[in-house]
């Protein structure tokens, strides 16, 4: 089996993007995001988007870059803190957001994958995220009905592919990727290096390629990163 | 400079949190700084809820890897023995109590531990990331801030004024002038800052508690 293409460009034209899909992105803050898919969107010009992904990136990189050009109708993320852009069309009245928790919005893609159309989770409670949710009591304790999340198109990035799409992330890049690439009709993974069949260790696979459409070999990535920290030398 | 030496102060007395053994969480801002105050011959496993277990400090300059950042998106390394995981996995961890701790940032937190830190309406929403995941779910959940806001007004109230994180979810509460726990929606004050009394607490804290039986002076 080979699902190998050419571009990210090529990946989404054969997954059929057009306006108004809802796309899954893979990703936390600017770490493991699909730099390559992003850049295409962004390219292709498909706007209306629902678009789900943890963060919304920054001003000039990641989801910020879909921001810059309005092709984004609506974000659901559970943190969106760090993006002008973003505040400014969503004071605006331009852009939706539906927050949710985190842990919430990783089990809602994780749900979707899995055929579990809904779940109850204890996170939320009493606040506003509860808002219109059946809520239902198990054990004394109160919990919230919560739906799956599912999508058009995952986009996602991983360390490694093959082309039978067998996928393997790298550090904390891994993040929401996993559940993501499970959750849409179609999912395309960026790697930053394609490798032959056989080229995984198969006890090392992350996400198998059931899951994986199409894989492209990445290029030009910049994985910037957002907070430099450091200790001084020397130091403890 | 009062400030600064309260953060201290909060940050030190929070590390007194850690027990030998323990998984914890630790929220963004002040409280990552708890990790610099571990006290000798505790061991505990810090977990980011991106998904990592066993978090290291910062890199030295040019030893940063894009690929390996906290729940803060701060460049950090790995310990040995370090594991990665998906995010879902990392929530499954922390919704199914098996994180030990989390020390957490507080805007405000009310009489019954209830907690509001992720939004100030007519300000930007930015999101309560896994804040609400880790108040609902951690085994213990401890709250560190500033007494009162920067105009001085408390922080501690009968009932929080901003949106809620979670309800009822705080075990203990602790600012420059004193520890608080909560037991079933009651505040009871556990242990006093030695340069403040009950009376001047009593006075920046608009909320109700009763002091323990035992109550200590706060170390510091």
């Amino acid at each position: 089996m080979n699902k190998v293409v050419g571009s990210a460009k090529e990946a989404l034209t054969r997954a059929g993007v057009r306006d108004g899909m809802t796309i899954l992105a893979g990703g936390f803050g600017l770490c493991g995001i699909p730099e390559n898919c992003i850049a295409a969107l962004r390219e292709m010009g498909v706007k209306d988007l629902i678009v789900a992904s943890n963060n919304a990136g920054v001003d000039d990189f990641g989801l910020g870059l879909l921001l810059e050009t309005r092709q984004i109708r609506k974000m659901i993320s559970s943190y969106v803190g760090e993006n002008a852009i973003f505040e400014r069309q969503f004071l605006d009245g331009e852009l939706e957001l539906e927050i949710v928790p985190q842990g919430t919005l990783a089990e809602r893609f994780r749900a979707a994958g899995a055929g579990i159309p809904a779940f109850y989770t204890p996170t939320g409670v009493g606040t506003v995220v509860a808002e219109g949710k059946e809520q239902r009591e198990f054990d004394g304790r109160t919990y919230l009905m919560e739906r799956a999340l599912d999508g058009d198109i995952a986009i996602v990035k991983a360390r490694k592919g093959d082309p039978a799409g067998n996928l393997v992330y790298r550090k904390t890049a891994r993040n929401f990727n996993p559940m993501i690439a499970t959750a849409a009709n179609v999912t395309i993974a960026e790697v930053e290096e394609l490798v032959p069949v056989g080229g995984i260790e198969p006890d090392q696979v992350h996400t198998p390629g059931i899951y994986v459409q199409y894989v492209f070999q990445g290029v030009n990535y910049e994985k910037r990163i957002e907070q430099r920290t450091n200790r001084p030398k020397g130091g403890a | 400079m009062k400030n600064v030496s309260s953060r201290e102060r909060i940050v030190r007395r929070a590390a007194r949190e850690l027990r030998d053994g323990y998984y914890v969480n630790l929220g963004i801002g002040m409280p990552t700084l708890v990790a610099n105050h571990i006290p000798p011959g505790v061991n505990i496993v810090l977990e980011s809820e991106n998904g990592m277990l066993g978090i290291g400090p910062f890199p030295y300059e040019g030893e940063e890897d894009p690929d390996l950042i906290n729940a803060g998106k701060q460049t950090i390394t790995e310990l040995v023995g370090c594991s990665y995981f998906s995010s879902a996995d990392s929530f499954g961890m922390i919704r199914g109590g098996h994180v030990d701790l989390t020390i957490m940032g507080g805007m405000e937190v009310s009489q019954e531990g209830d907690l509001a830190n992720w939004m100030i309406p007519g300000k930007m929403v930015k999101g309560p990331g896994g804040g609400m995941d880790l108040v609902a779910s951690a085994k213990r959940v401890v709250i560190i801030m500033t007494h009162c806001n920067k105009k001085g007004e408390p922080k501690v109230l009968e009932k929080c004024t901003l949106p809620l994180t979670g309800v009822r979810c705080v075990d203990r509460l602790i600012t420059e002038h004193a520890v608080f726990d909560f037991d079933r929606g009651r505040m009871i004050l556990r242990e006093l800052a030695p340069d403040v009394t009950v009376e001047k607490l009593r006075e920046i804290t608009d909320a109700t508690f009763s002091e323990a039986p035992d109550l200590a002076e706060m170390a510091l």
